[in-house]
């Protein structure tokens, strides 16, 4: 296994980011267009993969890549990566939508939802996202099977955890520390550390 | 909910997946729990990884829209900028302990037209403009809480050029707040930012706030609990703050016992 990889795939993405963030607080639209690049597609990515609809995630990604120059001078590093503060803001604004959106469609067709796995297959010419995902497949195969379901469904799909309880059937104890173990699990076989 | 109970939860809020009044609630408990912070950083950054796992390719057309709707964005201030009135200047002598209500009230005021400062992570800051209100009053209901304690204690410093600043701890709710008056606003581009000293290692506790009509006074509820630490200290960072002091520090002050 090549455990060593993904540290590499990110550390492109970190220091740099967060200089750049610096710079777009201040104003910087060229910062910004740096940023733009370094953090697009991760952001139209997670966003299609919670919405699934491809129109209305390019406009959500807009409106995420936006608040990110907006509120830029709020990003905070002791409060965790550049990335992760986009991608937490991309996060909340696809669910927020798919909350409001789907309460009373989409979510009816719940075996739809469980058949689908993560894009995964998207085709990306860039070898770091390509790695990345290696990785996080690799980490993802070592949950058990309703980890990994708990997992996939509250974040790649943006169900709240009473919602993925209710999906698979099974008690909301049970799915609260599923998706506490399996993030564990998660993030010492990814080499997270805060 | 128990504590315990509330702990589990740390997986499905960096997950975004806790419904609405949970996730408040769940909030309440992380600025008392330490523990429950770092797991719930530690579990977004994992998060991130899988989003990155993701990453799909935008079109050219996304590139322009976003870089021509942003060249006609207001960008916000950074948090700390704003003030309202002081009242803090000339309290830190003796019998100040009976003042400190007043001082929390002006400090009150302060904090309800700034950005909340109480929060434990990143993801507060994604919350909209509502739900920030809503941290921002509770930040300064925490601060307000700590300075009339009954079991407040507090003890003075100085810090540089004539600034002053006072820590003020109270025990039974394991929370300090830091204030200063007289003191310089951090040079270009830079920012004070507080620390924990757990015997010889910072710990971060945020960035200093200005909370008066005076861009020289600050008042600040140091993120997260006490926890033991034995002195806190104030650095000027970069931006943003930084996760471990890059300069050395302008004060350490030992916490009053």
């Amino acid at each position: 296994m090549k455990e060593a990889v993904h540290i590499s795939g990110l550390a492109s993405a970190g220091p740099d980011l967060q200089e750049l963030l610096g710079m777009v607080a201040r104003g910087d639209q060229d910062a910004f267009s740096q940023v733009y690049e370094a953090v697009c597609g991760p952001v139209l990515g997670l966003v299609r993969s919670v919405l699934r609809d491809p129109a209305q995630s390019e406009e959500v990604a807009q409106e995420v890549l936006v608040e990110v120059w907006r509120t830029a001078p709020r990003f905070q590093a002791a409060r965790g990566s550049a990335m992760n503060w986009v991608l937490t803001l991309a996060h909340h604004r696809a669910v927020d939508r798919v909350r409001s959106v789907e309460a009373t469609t989409a979510r009816e067709h719940k075996a739809a939802l469980l058949d689908r796995t993560p894009a995964f297959d998207d085709v990306t010419e860039q070898v770091e996202t390509r790695l990345e995902r290696e990785q996080v497949r690799r980490c993802m195969r070592t949950l058990s099977e309703l980890q990994r379901e708990s997992v996939t469904l509250a974040y790649y799909r943006g169900l709240t955890y009473r919602e993925v309880a209710e999906l698979l059937a099974a008690p909301l104890g049970t799915i609260k520390t599923r998706l506490r173990d399996g993030l564990i699990r998660l993030r010492d076989c990814l080499g997270v550390s805060a | 909910m128990s504590d315990a109970g509330l702990h589990t939860l740390t997986g499905a809020y960096a997950l975004h997946a806790l419904p609405e009044p949970e996730r408040r609630e769940f909030e309440r408990h992380l600025g008392d729990c330490a523990a429950c912070s770092v797991e719930v950083l530690e579990f977004s950054e994992t998060a991130t990884r899988l989003g990155l796992a993701v990453s799909a390719a935008p079109s050219r057309e996304l590139r322009e829209r976003v870089l021509r709707e942003i060249a006609t964005v207001r960008q916000e201030p950074p948090p700390g900028g704003r003030r309202t009135r002081p009242g803090a200047t000339g309290q830190h002598g003796a019998g100040r302990t009976r003042r400190w209500p007043a001082f929390a009230l002006a400090a009150s005021l302060a904090a309800a037209a700034a950005f909340g400062g109480v929060a434990a992570w990143q993801n507060q800051v994604a919350q909209d403009a509502r739900q920030e209100a809503r941290a921002a009053q509770e930040a300064n209901t925490r601060l307000v809480q700590v300075l009339a304690a009954p079991d407040a204690k507090s003890r003075s410093g100085t810090l540089e050029d004539g600034a002053t600043g006072t820590v003020v701890v109270s025990e039974s709710q394991d929370r300090a707040v830091f204030l200063a008056s007289g003191l310089a606003e951090a040079p270009g581009g830079k920012v004070y930012q507080l620390w924990f000293d757990d015997g010889g290692t910072m710990r971060s506790a945020g960035l200093m706030r200005a909370s008066g009509d005076s861009p020289t006074t600050y008042a600040t509820l140091l993120d997260g609990p006490v926890d033991g630490a034995t002195g806190m200290g104030v650095t000027v960072e970069p931006a943003g703050g930084s996760a471990q002091p890059t300069s050395a520090p302008l004060a350490l002050m030992s916490l009053p016992a």
